[in-house]
């Protein structure tokens, strides 16, 4: 009648436990999305060596110290063409970039969009708690009309921006919104973009209930589920021109974007094939970096 | 290590300095360079988009100069060798990534072909005022290696020197090239693949499990693996311990801000490059640098015409500054002339390290062109008098 059950949590041996506990508050969405990454990586099964995870600056930007994968915490902004420079030097890794709203869209915003533009192979995942939470709570770019922060004492009146639409807009090959309410649905989709090539965007909308619910009046992070599990609906390739979110109103959610555009490296070697014919050296299949020097340096 | 052929163009060339550097970088094993088109130094970037693809690697020219400065620390991780290239308000946006390469010990070199400024300046015309930023432009302590070369031929020799030394003490090396050096055309010789030696990555020979990322070994710099090979390790700007994971305290600031400084500090001597002649006699030294020293070798033939006693002393090395030789210098001569192309960096430099032994003169000059070798000349008569 009982089952034996297994003491170990499955998404343990993607954590660097000795790292816990981790700096992210109580009722922090966070947490659930790594959880959902976690199991996006077992389900997908892709070699763990191979993955690389980067992150910016920023509560999400703590991600990648957190996870037992190659990782890299960057500069502000940054995490994106660092991850360009990673993923065009070494073609077989998988890279994930891992960071926040104010990250991705604000001081890295040119960044993401010429990524996209590229269609380089990434597979960004976009933590949007439409805050600056790290530094207390400032208006970001997402930060819905008429919400009050830190530096919007009186309420925010600048426009947010629509980050699905920006990053089809862009030239993303899949986008996809989840909330941190919709677990299954937030792993399939991380799931999906591993066996996805071309630029991958999704964002998970999450709540920072100490700068952003409190100082709202909208609860704590059980009263976030709440809100987005009555204001969610899922419309899988609905416009993206029309996902736009509110401070109050419905949060659209689903997979916005799955298309086949070339990606960077295969445009890369066409080009270079069709003008330089057997003089083109493609790197991605050569010996790895033997001017590097490697094993026997020093 | 010797080259690897396919990047080294053996041979003689009359190529300028601009050309030169990116060959250099060649023949040092740059696979990939990031970069964003910028007067005087775009050139560099350009022959390697020509060259690349039939060697095999890549450039990628990026939005902006903070994306080109970072994508290259990324390649650097993913295993490449890696380089960008910039000029004045470019080098300016790339003062983050000087300071996160220096953090993450990223080998990599960061080319600056100097313009005047500050700001736009003077796009197409020469200056050595960055000499100030390349040492302390990121925020934060922490100790740098920065070249000078004053000939095409020394921008193709030092570029490998620069990867080498970035290699050796894994630290970005910046090198500081001027727009006339950048533009002038010389013969260049280009040795072949086995005459060039290059210090390999200092990859770590312990397994995955057993690699502390910044456990250094004995000359205080750590051994390093690439992502994708197992060792699942952590990098980040943040002060950190010998594992990579964040410590967020006052002695892990010193161990690590101390072992950063200390592991070039300790190196200082074996870094300085340095040219001198007739030193030992001379009443007085011309310490110059970069384009200026060509122009300040006019003034010294001039001066000695006129029976003076001038040595001259040429720094290749900027930073770590070599202050054991100018010491040497200042307990030698009267005076050390100092002439440059900005109002004054590192003729501070000079009065620092000679510890009032002898006295500096400087020859400021704001750019724009270089020196008339008469103003140096002059100030070589005022010294020696």
């Amino acid at each position: 009648m009982s089952e034996v059950l297994t003491p170990v949590n499955p998404v343990e041996p993607f954590l660097r436990a000795e790292r816990m506990p981790h700096i992210w508050c109580p009722g922090c969405g966070i947490g659930t999305t790594v959880n959902s990454f976690a199991r996006a990586l077992i389900e997908s099964k892709v070699d763990l060596d191979r993955v690389a995870i980067v992150s910016g600056i920023g509560c999400t930007g703590r991600v990648a110290g957190y996870l037992k994968l190659d990782s890299f915490h960057t500069t502000h902004g940054r995490a994106i063409p660092f991850a360009t420079g990673l993923k065009l030097a070494n073609p077989a890794l998988q890279v994930v970039v891992y960071s926040g709203d104010g990250d991705l869209f604000a001081i890295g915003g040119n960044h993401l969009i010429h990524a996209a533009r590229r269609n380089i192979d990434l597979k960004v995942i976009c933590v949007n708690n439409l805050i600056y939470a790290m530094t207390g709570g400032q208006t970001a770019p997402t930060t819905p009309g008429a919400a009050i922060t830190t530096t919007a004492p009186y309420g925010v009146y600048e426009p947010a921006f629509n980050l699905p639409a920006l990053a089809e807009a862009a030239g993303a090959s899949y986008v996809a919104r989840w909330t941190t309410f919709h677990v299954r649905q937030m792993a399939r989709s991380m799931q999906e973009v591993f066996a996805k090539k071309g630029f991958c965007f999704i964002e998970v909308l999450s709540p920072c209930p100490t700068l952003y619910q409190r100082r709202n009046k909208m609860g704590d992070g059980l009263d976030a589920m709440k809100f987005y599990k009555e204001h969610s609906r899922t419309r899988n390739g609905a416009p993206t021109g029309e996902v736009g979110l509110t401070r109050d109103g419905e949060i659209v959610v689903g997979k916005f974007v799955d298309r086949d555009r070339p990606e960077f490296r295969d445009l890369m070697r066409d080009r270079f094939t069709h003008q330089l014919g057997d003089r083109y050296v493609d790197d991605a299949e050569m010996a790895e970096h033997p001017h590097c020097g490697g094993e026997d340096g020093a | 290590m010797e080259a690897d052929p396919r990047g080294v163009l053996t041979g003689v060339h009359f190529i300028d300095g601009d050309h030169a550097c990116c060959e250099g970088a060649l023949a040092a094993g740059a696979r990939f360079a990031a970069g964003y088109p910028i007067t005087p130094s775009t050139e560099v970037v350009e022959r390697f988009a020509s060259r690349i693809p039939t060697i095999g690697g890549t450039f990628i020219q990026m939005e902006d100069e903070l994306a080109s400065s970072i994508a290259i620390l990324g390649a650097v991780w993913g295993g490449a060798k890696a380089f960008t290239v910039t000029s004045g308000p470019g080098f300016s946006l790339m003062m983050e990534h000087i300071g996160y390469a220096a953090m993450t010990e990223t080998p990599c070199v960061f080319v600056n072909v100097q313009r005047g400024g500050p700001s736009t300046g003077l796009p197409t015309l020469p200056a050595q005022a960055d000499m100030m930023q390349a040492r302390w432009g990121s925020h934060g302590d922490y100790e740098i290696i920065a070249l000078c070369p004053n000939s095409p031929q020394e921008c193709f020799d030092l570029m490998i020197e620069a990867f080498n030394f970035s290699e050796q003490y894994r630290t970005p090396v910046m090198f500081m090239m001027d727009e006339v050096v950048g533009h002038m055309t010389e013969k260049v010789v280009i040795p072949a693949p086995d005459r060039i030696r290059l210090y390999p990555r200092r990859h770590t020979r312990k397994a995955p499990g057993e690699l502390n990322l910044y456990e250094p070994e004995e000359d205080l710099v750590p051994a390093m693996a690439h992502a994708g090979e197992g060792y699942r390790f952590h990098v980040t700007g943040l002060t950190h311990d010998e594992r990579g994971y964040p410590a967020m305290n006052a002695r892990a600031q010193d161990r690590l801000i101390g072992r950063l400084q200390e592991k070039i500090r300790r190196a200082a001597e074996s870094l300085a490059l340095f040219e001198e002649e007739a030193v030992e006699e001379a009443d007085v030294v011309v310490i110059s640098y970069g384009i200026t020293s060509r122009v300040a070798q006019r003034a010294i033939d001039m001066a000695r015409e006129s029976g003076l006693r001038v040595g001259k002393f040429r720094l290749k090395t900027v930073w770590p500054f070599p202050d054991a030789h100018i010491r040497r210098l200042a307990a030698g001569a009267r005076a050390l002339v100092v002439p440059e192309l900005n109002r004054g960096q590192i003729v501070r430099e000079v009065e620092r390290a000679a510890a009032g032994a002898a006295r500096v003169v400087g020859v400021p000059h704001a750019g724009g062109s270089v020196h008339r070798p008469e103003r140096i000349l002059e100030a070589i008569r005022e010294a020696a008098a």
